[in-house]
């Protein structure tokens, strides 16, 4: 029998996840609360308990700031610290297609699928947010 | 190295001869489900191969060589929990034959004011089908709390199980944290006070020998995958008056006697709950896993995993900034151990651990109360089976060791 041949090439690293990841676990941006949210959604990952709130005000349809909060693994809080970075300044149009794919390229390392689920928490709770102001406000 | 080796021989799984990252793949999550001896897997092809057809059914030898199939497999099983065949319901798994039990006993029974009583250790399929019960027909869930190292407190026992309690449903082992549930004990007074005993058998059938004569309970469920079965089956074990009474939850071919345009009668016995064409290959497949386990010796695989577990739970002691959860003996778990790396996520733990290698288990094991109960959002939990050995537990007490240099 042989190793796999069709897995991503997953580093080596002590980092585990390539030094972006490891970065933004380390020292996660936009972390905390902000001061009455336009937008206030907690995402759960039932498989491990994960729990990550993101928050995010709006002005003009434009993001001004995001923030998040949780207990989460390496991968879900780097997707919170890299997402979160990225939605400064974003039109809110923008923000509710950002899919999986850019995601997963801000991330900069290949993920497992197993893994992919727990970056996803903050993009969930981004879509579900909107979703629900845009049920609120129109 | 000291300390066992593997109880079977491992030539007899062929998937353990895998490498992973061109390392020995040591598969530590055996809880979840466990692989397969060759022996399984061949009586599986060769029913295929040779007998298939539709048992109880057709007069021809392929339907006669099927159901005697399916009834040897029943019989094995049987055989493992010293039971009667004719005890034993064939189901997809745990999970079925506890919702079996739930819907097609308690549900037609429980009226409002009568209690069911769980336990905090429960796994997700031993809690929700009686959270539903206790909706549907008004009667109350209780569970019966943890001690602080997460044993049952067993002084609790009588105050929480009164004459008010139809039904205690409680798992033998815990999956999450290995926790072994003195069931008869628990048992003794639930019958003294007329209640029905179902026990979660999913991590005590396929590790510690069990017999239903002296188990104490009313009703057993247990799922084959966890014990070098297939996926897809898995039995229901009840006492005779029980089974009979029971409603079945789905009604068609097989399990009728007979039937006019107006209504319907049912068989007698197992197959009255076994409606539809079973999962004849599964039952072959599950009956030679407990022919397996049982030339083994199933107290021989208790000391086994007792002593690995003993192993396991030393080694990890020893791991700086590790924390274990559940009973500190071996005496007092399955073979589960359950930790958690100070500042390293259970699921990067278990990412980590896999690219050397090892397999484990990370998260809220479908016990989500329990984890709750112990205040973590998830742990990493090793599980062993016939296969693993004292250099297993050696690979993760190292991989562990290393995987110190994850934490901030």
């Amino acid at each position: 029998m042989s190793d796999d041949v069709a897995k991503p090439p997953v580093g080596r690293s002590k980092a585990l996840y390539g030094e972006l990841i490891a970065e933004h676990w380390k020292r996660p941006r936009n972390q905390g609360a902000l001061e009455a949210p336009d937008v206030s959604r907690e995402e759960l990952n039932p498989l491990c308990g994960d729990r990550l709130r993101l928050e995010l005000k709006i002005a003009g349809e434009t993001i001004v700031a995001a923030r998040f909060r949780g207990d989460a693994c390496m991968v879900a809080t780097a997707a919170a610290s890299l997402l979160t970075t990225a939605l400064h300044g974003m039109p809110v149009a923008e923000a509710g297609a950002f899919d999986k794919e850019r995601l997963l390229a801000l991330l900069g390392a290949p993920l497992r699928p197993a893994r992919v689920a727990c970056a996803r928490l903050v993009l969930t709770a981004l879509h579900e947010g909107l979703k629900a102001r845009a049920g609120g406000v129109k | 190295m000291s300390g066992p080796g593997p109880l079977a021989p491992r030539g007899d799984f062929p998937i353990l001869s895998r490498t992973v990252e061109g390392r020995r793949l040591v598969y530590l999550d055996s809880a979840a489900t466990s692989q397969k001896p060759s022996k399984v897997l061949e009586a599986m092809d060769a029913y295929y191969l040779r007998s298939n057809g539709n048992p109880h059914r057709a007069v021809h030898r392929l339907a006669e060589e099927s159901t005697l199939a399916l009834e040897q497999g029943r019989a094995a099983v049987a055989r493992l929990i010293g039971a009667q065949p004719e005890e034993l319901v064939f189901t997809r798994g745990a999970t079925e034959s506890l919702n079996l039990v739930a819907q097609g006993w308690a549900e037609p029974r429980l009226r409002p004011g009568d209690e069911i009583v769980v336990t905090e250790l429960e796994h997700h399929s031993n809690l929700l089908p009686w959270q539903r019960a206790a909706r549907r027909t008004g009667a109350t869930l209780r569970a019966l709390p943890l001690t602080g190292e997460g044993a049952l407190d067993l002084a609790a026992v009588e105050a929480v199980i009164t004459p008010r309690t139809k039904l205690v449903a409680l798992t033998q082992v815990s999956n999450a944290i290995g926790t072994l549930v003195p069931v008869a004990e628990v048992a003794r007074r639930a019958h003294a006070v007329g209640a029905v005993v179902v026990v979660d058998g999913a991590q005590s059938v396929p590790h510690l020998p069990v017999d239903v004569a002296t188990l104490g309970a009313d009703f057993l469920a247990f799922s084959g995958h966890k014990m070098l079965g297939p996926t897809g089956i898995g039995a229901l074990w009840g006492r005779p008056a029980l089974l009979a009474a029971m409603e079945p939850l789905l009604l068609g071919g097989g399990m009728v006697r007979e039937v006019t345009l107006e209504g319907a009668t049912y068989k007698e016995g197992p197959g009255r709950l076994e409606a539809g064409t079973p999962a004849v290959a599964e039952a072959v497949g599950l009956g030679a896993a407990c022919d397996y386990l049982l030339a083994l010796g199933m107290a021989r695989l208790r000391a086994h995993e007792r002593e690995l577990t003993a192993l396991a739970l030393r080694r990890l002691a020893d791991v700086e900034g590790l924390v274990q959860y559940g009973p500190l003996s071996a005496d007092a778990r399955g073979g589960v151990v359950s930790f958690n790396l100070r500042g390293v996520h259970p699921h990067d733990l278990a990412a980590f651990l896999d690219e050397r290698g090892l397999c484990v288990r990370a998260g809220t094991h479908c016990a989500q109360p329990l984890l709750r109960r112990l205040g973590v959002l998830g742990t990493a939990r090793a599980s062993f089976s016939v296969y693993s050995g004292a250099d297993d537990v050696e690979a993760l007490a190292a991989a562990l060791d290393e995987a110190r240099g994850l934490a901030p």
